[in-house]
């Protein structure tokens, strides 16, 4: 990575990084924390990751809640595909969607937290409320995102954010972590 | 319209420059190139790199009238017939009615002589409604003003092989031919393309070589029997060619066709249903085409029949099975057959004189066609510019037919000027005036 | 993946996908809602000159849990002896606004037929054209054989071909748009298919396919398949003398208890549908613990429904398959 050449700098190519594993490590134990507090200690709680990164980052908030309160949590753990819901398949190249898993108890009358990498329009997190809906009736939808980057489309917002970020429309966000892409980080491009 | 036309420096069957005079329907003088003068009033036909061949013969076309002038008149065939470079075609008998009676053939033959474009010789059917129960009264046909020689079931095959027999034999009295279309009727029952590799994977009902090569082995061990002349429609297997082959080293009296589509396409086309292809009998594969092109250089097959079928949108417009077979091939046949066999280097032009003109007269027993290119015969003649080249447009087409095969191929070879009775009938390529019999 | 008219012409990496995006459409038949909004406003027209109930209902099930509006068009009777043309019909649900077009028809090529010419624009999903292809079939076939070689080896199918299988089909292969659709997929997906059959019912040419051929079906099961496919054979053939009759097909030919007791353990018997009980398969072995008819019927759905997905949603590529 250290030769370049052409016209674009290191940091053009790369990315300029805006959270590195560590921070990504503290923002998950905060955001577990505050999970833990609003739910009287994971309570009746389900965690659903949407496809992809947000199922890592929904297993690895388990681990950590499994730490807090030390008891397993392995089994509120789930993960829900919202392509099917999605408002824009019609003009998207088709996309193939991802198992959706919901843990053994359902989610009728629980608390659901979705977690999700990035918060940007809000279409997601709506296609994800409408996947739910076809799945039972929480008492309550939570949101936990890695990072809100801004630029709603849609009235919606995150209960839980990793870190707040400032972007402009043209550049783009990208959640890399150890499980897919072998390194932990955020960076802008 | 002028009484002589002079043509200037055309190459005779391939062969040289020479000029050519015609006066009053026949060739009057031949001299070298540019040493003849053209007469007072003359029309003068600079063919500088045009090849001079006799008018074409098509022993096989369907004109379609009576009775589905839809797909075809014989006014709009006939077009299409001079288009091609004919001058005479042979008219198959599976019109409705079926031209199984002295009238119907009568009909047709004056049909083509008010149209004018070219020689209309009916085809008389052999079986009463082509039923393949009883012989139609042959005879009558034969004496009527139509005189027909050449009579034939075409698009059913005569398969009754006492009916065959009876058949070949009746027709000596009047020098008659039957000309076979050669399918063993239960070996394709709803067939639909030629049986092999193609048709396994396309599910397509097949239509096995064996179905013609049964039918041609027993009709020439038949002919030979009977002692009579046996005619071969759309010869289309290798195992066909073989058995020719071994007919005619035998002595027995027999004469192949091949159509200009068996000479270029093959079943691989069928891959995509779409019925333009569909056609009977089927297109083969690459090594059948191969054969047959090796036929026709070695004589074993004597004439190209184009076997032009036409047919409304409508019967070809729709899911393969359910579509009409056919292609039409008047106004392709000779560029195809330059492109197959002349520019391949297997025949020359003086062999096309011979496949698509002297020999089909000389089975349908027209002597006033494919005459010999030579002082004091009928000036019935096609000019051809072989180095032009033209993408086929069925919709271009003289013929009502668009199921051209060939739709979108280059082709090399362009017919210019047709001489029917030494009229004009095509003018640089495109159609001019029909002859009047009162002009000549 | 604009169409989906054969097998032939789709490649290894479509045919996975959509066996693993079937995989996860199986899922929503076990839900309390089995619907999904996928395909909301889009209109599916289930063409049918055939008649054939259970794949009709089943693309009608399928494209109804992805909220598609279905239309059923029975055609029946309505074919060009009758005076409406293929594409007369064709054009018809053009006006109405047919998204997507499932075609079964009597005839080989109806559907390439339909997609090829411009006598409409929508998606168009073969249902089975005559002796031709039936590819959802042989989807819905390798999706089963998938499932069941994945759990054996405690992996999940998803992502996986059939790469090993042996699989061998057995009948009336000539006159089977099944077994052509079968062969060519399961060769793409890896799998040994060997076509077990009476040498009347081979087609000419078949040994030009990606496949074995055996005459012998005993010799075929000793080879220890991991899954026998039994095609049916129609009764009426015995007029056209493919064979001498039904008690000689079904000794030699047919899957009775002594030859599903040769089979290995883990072998297990398909069968398209619907089945001559007596004359290719015996009850004992329609009934049997190895049976997967009825799995192959809920995969179906799955299959159907992931095909209409894939077809109908995204920007209209130029024609993959």
């Amino acid at each position: 990575m250290s030769q370049n050449t052409g016209a674009s700098t290191p940091e053009e190519e790369r990315g300029r990084e805006v959270l590195t594993a560590a921070e990504i490590d503290r923002a998950l134990t905060r955001i577990a924390h505050e999970i833990v507090e609003n739910t009287k200690g994971a309570q009746d709680l389900v965690l659903l990751g949407i496809p992809t990164r947000g199922v890592h980052l929904a297993a690895r908030l388990a681990d950590k809640l499994a730490q807090i309160t030390s008891r397993p949590v392995d089994h509120l753990l789930g993960s829900l595909d919202v392509t099917m819901y999605r408002d824009d398949l019609r003009h998207q190249a088709a996309r193939t969607p991802a198992p959706t898993v919901v843990p053994a108890a359902g989610i009728d009358a629980r608390t659901v937290v979705l977690v999700d990498d990035v918060l940007y329009s809000g279409r997601t997190i709506r296609a994800a409320l409408d996947a739910l809906n076809d799945l039972g009736r929480p008492s309550v939808v939570r949101l936990a995102v890695l990072v809100d980057r801004g630029h709603r489309e849609l009235p919606i917002r995150a209960d839980h954010v990793g870190k707040n970020l400032p972007t402009a429309k043209g550049e783009s966000v990208h959640v890399e972590l150890t499980e897919m892409d072998g390194v932990d980080r955020v960076v802008i491009r | 319209m002028s009484a002589s036309t002079l043509i200037r420096n055309a190459r005779i069957l391939g062969g040289d420059p020479q000029d050519l005079l015609i006066t009053k329907g026949r060739i009057q003088e031949i001299g070298p190139g540019g040493t003849l003068s053209a007469p007072e009033r003359a029309t003068v036909v600079e063919a500088q790199g045009l090849v001079l061949l006799p008018g074409l013969v098509d022993p096989h076309t369907h004109l379609r009238e009576p009775g589905r002038e839809d797909a075809e008149t014989v006014e709009t065939g006939t077009r299409a017939a001079a288009k091609g470079g004919y001058t005479a075609v042979h008219a198959m008998a599976n019109s409705l009615p079926v031209a199984d009676t002295a009238g119907v053939v009568e009909q047709v033959w004056r049909l083509g002589r008010e149209s004018g474009w070219v020689d209309v010789r009916p085809v008389g059917a052999v079986t009463v409604g082509l039923a393949g129960e009883r012989l139609a009264e042959l005879g009558a046909m034969a004496e009527s003003r139509a005189g027909v020689r050449v009579f034939s079931d075409d698009g059913i095959c005569v398969s009754d092989p006492v009916l065959m027999r009876r058949a070949l034999e009746y027709v000596k009295a009047f020098d008659g031919v039957i000309a076979q279309h050669a399918q063993e009727p239960r070996l394709t029952e709803g067939a639909q393309m030629n049986e092999g590799v193609v048709s396994a994977e396309l599910g397509l009902a097949g239509w096995p070589a064996v179905a013609e090569e049964s039918i041609i082995a027993r009709d020439v061990l038949l002919a030979q029997h009977v002692g009579s002349r046996l005619h071969v429609c759309h010869v289309s297997t290798a195992g066909s060619v073989e058995i020719l082959r071994w007919a005619k080293a035998r002595g027995v009296d027999v004469t192949a066709e091949v159509t200009p589509h068996h000479l270029l396409l093959t079943d691989e086309l069928a891959r995509d249903y779409d019925p333009v292809f569909k056609v009977n009998p089927p297109l083969r594969t690459a090594a059948d085409v191969q054969a047959l092109r090796e036929a026709v250089a070695d004589g074993t097959i004597d004439v190209i029949g184009t076997d032009h079928a036409p047919h409304p949108t409508e019967a070809k417009e729709c899911e393969w099975a359910a579509a009409a077979m056919g292609m039409t091939g008047l106004e392709t046949a000779l560029p195809v057959v330059q492109h197959a066999l002349v520019d391949t280097g297997l025949i020359q032009w003086e062999d096309v004189a011979r496949i698509m003109s002297a020999t089909p007269a000389l089975i349908g027993r027209l002597p006033d066609q494919g005459r010999p290119i030579r002082a004091g015969e009928p000036a019935h003649l096609t000019l051809v510019d072989p180095a032009a080249k033209t993408v086929v447009n069925p919709e271009s087409h003289a013929t009502k037919g668009r199921n051209s095969p060939f739709r979108g191929l280059e082709l090399p070879g362009r017919v210019m000027h047709v001489f029917y009775h030494g009229h004009p009938t095509v003018v640089d390529g495109e159609l001019a005036t029909p002859y009047e019999e009162a002009s000549a | 993946m604009r169409h989906l008219l054969d097998t032939v012409n789709l490649s290894r990496e479509d045919a996975i996908r959509i066996l693993d995006v079937a995989e996860t459409m199986g899922d929503v038949a076990g839900r309390e809602v089995k619907k999904l909004p996928a395909l909301r406003g889009r209109t599916v027209v289930n063409l049918f000159f055939e008649d054939s109930t259970r794949t009709r209902i089943s693309f009608e099930a399928a494209a109804k849990r992805l909220s598609a509006d279905v239309i059923n068009f029975s055609a029946k009777g309505s074919s060009v002896s009758k005076g409406e043309s293929l594409k007369d019909t064709a054009q018809t649900l053009q006006a109405m606004g047919a998204d997507a077009v499932v075609i079964r028809h009597p005839a080989s090529g109806a559907a390439q037929r339909l997609a090829r010419t411009d006598w409409i624009d929508a998606a168009v999903v073969n249902a089975g054209d005559g002796t031709h292809a039936h590819p959802t079939q042989a989807l819905l076939d390798a999706l089963t054989l998938r499932r069941e070689l994945a759990a054996r080896d405690g992996v999940s199918p998803t992502g996986r071909g059939l790469d090993g299988a042996r699989v061998v089909i057995v009948g009336d292969v000539v006159h089977s748009r099944v077994a052509r659709s079968d062969v060519w997929l399961m060769h793409r997906l890896g799998a040994r298919v060997t076509l077990v059959a009476p040498p009347t019912l081979l087609p000419v040419g078949v040994e030009s396919w990606p496949c074995d051929v055996e005459l012998d079906l005993d010799r075929a099961l000793a080879a220890g398949p991991d899954a026998v496919m039994m095609l049916r054979v129609q009764a009426e053939r015995m007029q056209s003398s493919f064979f001498p009759s039904v008690a000689e097909y079904s000794r030699r030919w047919g899957l009775d208890a002594p030859r599903l007791a040769v089979l290995p353990p883990q072998s297990i018997v398909m069968h398209p549908g619907p089945m001559n009980r007596g004359l290719e398969i015996s009850a004992a072995a329609a009934d049997s613990p190895r049976s997967r008819v009825l799995a192959q019927v809920a995969n179906g759905v799955s299959v159907r429904m992931a095909v209409l997905y894939l077809v109908l949603s995204g920007a209209n590529t130029p024609e993959g398959a």
